[in-house]
């Protein structure tokens, strides 16, 4: 059975404390991420349930807000996701050139994993960086102005922090 | 003429911490508004400065305040809607990167403004170390007494939540915003009620974008009156621009709104020109919502006056000749981009983020897609063209909110005006996937004479 540690709990409470009382609801959003982090980086029904659980509300509503928003992933993804942008702005300065790159290089689609689980790629609408495109989030954190030579490297730094890692 | 109220500190070495931020003059109209106002003052102040909603719909911001009900026993939330998501739009994002603090003061002398003792950034949820970087912020504030009880002695209490999106553009339209914050889908609400009778857990509620509530830290430091004085007509004050597409120099610009937007994409103080030596084919002034524009109507209305970038101007000519100021993202696309294929990617963009309520958008914005997929693989037919525009206009206006309207009107403008390309691409499949169209009569009269 899955759980959070005493201090994920406290950090589900702090985010219960913002909202109005009895409105713990509002934390569903916040704290589905932060499941998301803990559990897998993906959010399967039992960790939806145990949300569900938490924020005392029935488990359909998690259902629904975990369907409806485009960063909950509700299978299963490789340890490093790109999400690469591809709406008009990142089009423009060759974003499917980079799209395209990538799958070579990874030998996977979008929507897949590579085999060994490191890497999944998914392709996304505007991420609010068209003024340094093409990008892609990685993690928490954006990476701009991608070239293919910049796609190498990230590709190695993910392999080397994964080696580390293990 | 370029003007800073908003990016003056920007390139302050330093300015994110509080101790550089207070330092540069930072926090001065929370001590205006809390020592020397009250409430009514600082509204008034905001009304007389004619400052417009920064977030695309341009409602007047004063007014927006004006409407909060004030119900005995309820409280009142200020949101300010960080959930920036239209493409090619990243000013906000510039904001509270750069500037966190500037989004504090503003949040503070605003919620005093509106008596909201807990006050929502909504951001979105991509922005993630945006969120380390406002909550660091809040907790210096806090710590130096901007924020918690009885702020500066005044009696006034308020705090600064940050509540994490999680990817959906329609939750930047305030309504479904609210449904968000409230731990639900992004579903819009049917208005009335109006968020400012019945908002966030049914209090009266405003919702401001990130810009918005900025400007207003200048506004109280100088007066409602001199900050009017900027701009022209009711494109009051300074307005940030996010220049993206085919320039020299993308990035966000602050601006007041005097300058014509032949300048803006020329000037090397702005967008520095066009790479390569290309030219100017088209233009979306305003997020990829508004109106494309040949860069003939671009640069001068129809009546051949100059083009500025203000509200008034960039509508100029209505939706037949003219465009919209939006939320400031402007995309610059040069003579070798095809406007079906950017048109087709804005397209799925809407079919993407449509919330499913009503069958318009829901249906419609999937066919858009689907038939501008069609018409750039070399698969369609003239009458798609006709088909195209039947959709968007059953879409126009007939929906909850305006996803609808603003995935309607890029396909209507992009045929509007560039049709004879769209055509081309239907009678010429094979060389449209070798060449694009080129610039057609649609070029920059200015530019293009060689």
């Amino acid at each position: 059975m899955i759980k959070f540690s005493e201090e994920k709990l406290a950090e589900v409470n702090k985010i219960v404390a913002r909202y109005p009382a009895g409105k713990q609801k509002s934390a569903l959003l916040p704290v589905l991420h932060l499941a998301q982090e803990t559990f897998g980086g993906w959010l399967s029904a039992e960790t939806m349930d145990y949300v569900a659980t938490l924020l005392q509300i029935q488990p359909v509503e998690v259902y629904e807000v975990a369907t409806f928003y485009s960063m909950y992933n509700l299978k299963p993804v490789g340890k490093y996701m790109f999400e690469v942008c591809h709406t008009g702005p990142c089009m423009i300065n060759g974003s499917d050139e980079i799209i395209q790159y990538i799958k070579s290089k990874l030998n996977i689609g979008a929507g897949e994993t590579t085999a060994d689980g490191l890497f999944s790629l998914k392709t996304v609408e505007c991420l609010g960086a068209c003024g340094y495109a093409p990008m892609m989030q990685l993690g928490k954190n954006y990476r701009e102005h991608l070239t293919k030579e910049k796609v190498d490297a990230i590709i190695d730094e993910c392999r080397k922090n994964a080696a580390t890692n293990n | 003429m370029s003007k800073k109220l908003l990016l003056e500190k920007a390139h302050v070495e330093g300015i994110r911490g509080y101790d550089v931020y207070r330092r540069e003059g930072g926090y001065r109209s929370v001590e205006k508004a809390l020592k020397e106002m009250n409430p009514a003052a600082v509204v008034e102040e905001v009304k007389k400065s004619g400052l417009r909603g920064r977030g695309g719909a341009g409602f007047p911001c004063g007014m927006k305040w004006s409407f909060l009900a004030k119900v005995e026993g309820v409280p009142a939330h200020l949101v300010c809607n960080a959930d920036e998501s239209e493409p090619g739009t990243f000013k906000d994002r510039y904001l509270m990167e750069f500037l966190p603090h500037l989004l504090i003061e503003g949040l503070i002398v605003s919620s005093f403004a509106l008596n909201s003792h807990d006050t929502y950034i909504y951001i979105r949820g991509e922005y993630a170390w945006i969120i380390d970087i406002l909550e660091t912020a809040i907790e210096e504030a806090k710590a130096n007494g901007w924020l918690g009880k009885n702020i500066l002695g005044s009696g006034f209490e308020c705090n600064i939540h940050v509540h994490r999106g999680a990817g959906a553009y329609i939750c930047g339209e305030e309504t479904a915003l609210l449904e968000s914050l409230e731990g639900k889908r992004g579903n819009p609400r049917i208005k009335p009620p109006f968020p400012a009778v019945k908002g966030a857990w049914d209090r009266p509620t405003v919702v401001n974008n990130v810009e918005t509530i900025t400007a207003v830290v200048p506004i109280i430091n100088m007066g409602g009156d001199e900050y009017a004085k900027i701009g022209v007509g009711k494109s009051t004050g300074t307005k940030l621009i996010s220049a993206c597409g085919n320039i020299n120099k993308p990035g966000v610009y602050e601006m007041d709104m005097t300058i014509t937007v032949e300048e803006f994409i020329y000037s090397d103080e702005y967008c520095g020109g066009i790479p390569n030596g290309k030219k100017l084919k088209a233009c979306i002034p305003g997020g990829s919502s508004v109106p494309i524009l040949p860069a003939n109507l671009l640069l001068k209305t129809a009546k051949g006056e100059p083009r500025l970038m203000n509200y008034e101007s960039l509508s100029d000519g209505g939706f037949i000749s003219g465009s919209m100021m939006g939320s400031g993202g402007f995309i610059v696309l040069d003579e070798d981009q095809c406007v079906v294929r950017h048109t087709y990617t804005l397209a799925r963009f809407y079919r993407h983020e449509s919330c499913g309520q009503c069958s318009p958008c829901r249906e419609g914005t999937g066919w858009m897609e689907k038939i501008l997929k069609n018409i750039e693989d070399g698969k369609g037919k003239i009458s798609d063209i006709d088909l195209l525009w039947d959709i968007q206009r059953r879409i126009e206006g007939n929906t909850i909110c305006p996803l609808g309207d603003a995935a309607a009107w890029p396909v209507a403008a992009a045929i509007r005006h560039f049709r004879d390309e769209f055509e081309w691409h239907v009678l010429n499949p094979e060389e449209a996937k070798v060449r694009n169209y080129g610039l057609a009569h649609y070029a920059d009269p200015i530019h293009v004479a060689v």
